[in-house]
């Protein structure tokens, strides 16, 4: 038997079914289930998106961003921008708000690149305040206090007509569902991406620049062309999310836009306390969040300290997430990235 | 002459994001430590004094002498037990660790003094303004001022005349050698921390006597104080001063054209000086 090199462990094998199954379900759901559930799960979607693109930058890439919101406001801004002075049809506007994003990150990389290690963080921060005080000033746009869709924008979107009629749903709950359907394939594109990347030769690349940046350049990485193509990606899959959160909200105003606790805050928080590092952490953290939240619902400002303090403490004692300590636990892997030898003379194929 | 005037009061409000940046300045140039929390850690300081006048019915002031030794022993505290245990090669456990901090604190802040912005109590003093030749100026932007130069004068004092000092600088260089010389770097840490909390208050001080303050200003601050520091170059304690200077003045020169440049004005100086100095206008040989 000859020897051959596979990432594949037998819980991704189980995982990978029920992985069909589970996708199989949430494509299903606006079929049985209410429009809150919908809502929830628009929310659980675009969080878990969102957390993955920070976590490829943080976990993969090594780059501490605190300024994803300038993407998340810049995606959005770019949709409304599109939707209300060009006239675009809303779907095909989130890809504009994804190259918008795309755009903007390029002039911040250049910038925060500049700058070291933790400093990069508050730089991203700086960029993203920039961003946020220039569209303020935007007029059209509303300024300061924001501005809405147009109606016969949001009523005529593409998909709009026949999801009313096979579902029998007025307009703003097919919009919703519509909103769901496409969060759901952005959701599965961006973890199914992440894991396509991690897999490649540009992932190992990747994962030996986070490990040791200069024994990775010693055997031909280009470190600084990683780092761009990470925080590129990011960006642009920041931005789709963005634009796709505020169609579904229709309303937008630059300091809810450029939040740095909804959109910076609370995607760290999921990505810690999930695990950093790993695919299956966000996913993890992002449930965890979402339980918390209907938790603690009711208590405001309670609620954000919770998470704050559970950040704190996942990271001194378990600085690998909840993910970390099952996955170390049982060795269990559903998203395996690391390549074994298995075959020939290894009569064991594990470890 | 209104230019002078603007740009007088820009070099007086440098000194206040001086006091924001010396504290951060410190802590990163003895342990490379970023504290996310450094803002939201001013306004805390804020409000301790504002507890202070109102029970105990002192003048800020005073007040803040009495919040200086509780702020040390805080700072102490926290960077021992807490923020030592993050510091490493990785640059993520400090960063995550000081942002959920951050994040905690301001709601901490939010749920015990309400959302409601607050002012520390004014005095004549306060308010007072002095004539230098056509311009007047206000006694508090000089004071302020003035305060953010001692405590420079200070800390480089402290730094190259003390014992102290000289263990700071001797576990910023190295950690290991310094503890192989009987240093106990993590108590040197905490003491630098503690040092640093008090250079906080003395910023809480200003902020409160100067203008309103509320929970939710903490990041602001400490992207002023970030600035200031980039700006002067990283480890330069009169490069800080220089750093808030430059921020102050692009902010009161912003404010001046039209009142929402304010803020925008010195995000651009700031930008700008790292388009062109990217390692800031006096970098350490080092790091």
């Amino acid at each position: 038997m000859a020897y051959s090199v596979t990432t594949q462990t037998p819980a991704s094998r189980i995982a990978a079914i029920a992985g069909v199954i589970l996708i199989s379900l949430l494509i299903a759901l606006p079929f049985f289930a209410g429009r809150g559930t919908i809502q929830d799960m628009f929310f659980i979607l675009t969080m878990l998106v969102l957390a993955q693109f920070w976590n490829l930058l943080a976990g993969y890439g090594g780059l501490v961003s605190i300024g994803q919101q300038a993407f998340v406001g810049t995606g959005a801004y770019a949709l409304f921008g599109v939707v209300i002075l060009w006239g675009v049809d809303p779907v095909p506007a989130i890809f504009c708000a994804g190259i918008a994003a795309l755009v903007i990150a390029v002039p911040t990389a250049f910038f925060a690149f500049r700058l070291n290690g933790a400093y990069f963080a508050i730089g991203t921060w700086v960029i993203a305040e920039v961003v946020r005080l220039l569209v303020a000033q935007w007029k059209m746009l509303g300024g300061g206090t924001g501005t809405s869709l147009p109606r016969d924008a949001t009523r005529d979107m593409w998909f709009i007509e026949s999801i009313e009629s096979t579902l029998g749903l007025r307009s703003a709950a097919a919009r919703d569902v519509l909103a769901y359907w496409l969060a759901l394939v952005l959701a599965l594109a961006t973890i199914g991406g992440i894991y396509w990347l991690l897999r490649t030769r540009r992932g190992l690349a990747l994962a030996a620049v986070r490990d040791n940046t200069e024994a990775a350049k010693s055997v031909g990485v280009d470190a600084g062309r990683m780092k761009w193509i990470v925080f590129l990606t990011s960006a642009f899959g920041t931005g789709l999310a963005g634009g796709l959160i505020y169609m579904q909200k229709a309303r937008i105003s630059p300091d809810a836009a450029f939040s740095v606790t909804d959109w910076t805050a609370y995607v760290i928080f999921i990505v810690v306390i999930g695990g950093i590092g790993t695919i299956e952490g966000p996913i993890i953290g992002v449930l965890v969040f979402f339980a918390l939240q209907t938790l603690l619902a009711d208590f405001g400002s309670w609620y954000l300290m919770t998470l704050g303090v559970l950040a704190v403490v996942v990271m001194l004692v378990a600085p690998r997430g909840l993910w970390g300590l099952l996955s170390e636990q049982t060795g269990l892997h559903l998203f395996p990235i690391r390549r074994r030898l298995t075959g020939g003379k290894l009569a064991s194929s594990e470890e | 002459m209104i230019w002078v005037d603007t740009v007088i009061q820009g070099i007086l409000l440098g000194g206040l994001y001086a006091l924001f940046a010396s504290g951060l300045s410190l802590v990163f140039g003895i342990m490379r430590l970023v504290n996310l929390a450094h803002g939201d850690l001013i306004v805390m300081g804020a409000y301790l004094i504002l507890v202070l006048v109102t029970i105990l019915g002192l003048s800020p002031f005073l007040a803040a002498l009495i919040a200086m030794p509780v702020m040390f022993c805080l700072g102490w505290v926290l960077q021992k037990f807490l923020l030592n245990r993050t510091l490493g090669d990785d640059i993520l456990p400090p960063l995550l660790v000081t942002f959920g901090l951050s994040i905690a604190l301001q709601n901490a802040l939010l749920e015990t003094f309400s959302a409601d912005s607050q002012r520390l109590p004014t005095s004549a003093l306060t308010t007072a303004s002095v004539q230098a030749g056509p311009v007047s100026l206000g006694v508090m932007p000089l004071l302020t001022f003035g305060s953010a130069i001692l405590v420079i004068v200070a800390l480089n004092q402290l730094f190259y005349r003390t014992e102290l000092g000289r263990a700071f600088r001797a576990t910023s260089d190295d950690p290991t050698t310094a503890s192989l010389m009987g240093i106990k770097p993590a108590n040197i840490f905490a003491t630098a921390t503690g040092i640093a909390f008090v250079i906080v208050t003395i910023a809480a001080l200003y902020l409160g006597l100067r203008a309103n303050f509320d929970p939710n200003i903490g990041p602001a601050r400490l992207i002023y104080a970030f600035q200031a520091v980039i700006i002067g170059g990283l480890g330069s304690l009169w490069g800080t001063l220089l750093g808030g200077v430059i921020i102050g003045v692009a902010q009161t020169l912003g404010a001046a054209i039209n009142p929402e440049w304010q803020i925008l004005a010195g995000h651009f100086a700031f930008l700008l000086v790292l388009l062109v100095r990217p390692r800031g206008l006096f970098p350490r040989a080092n790091d």
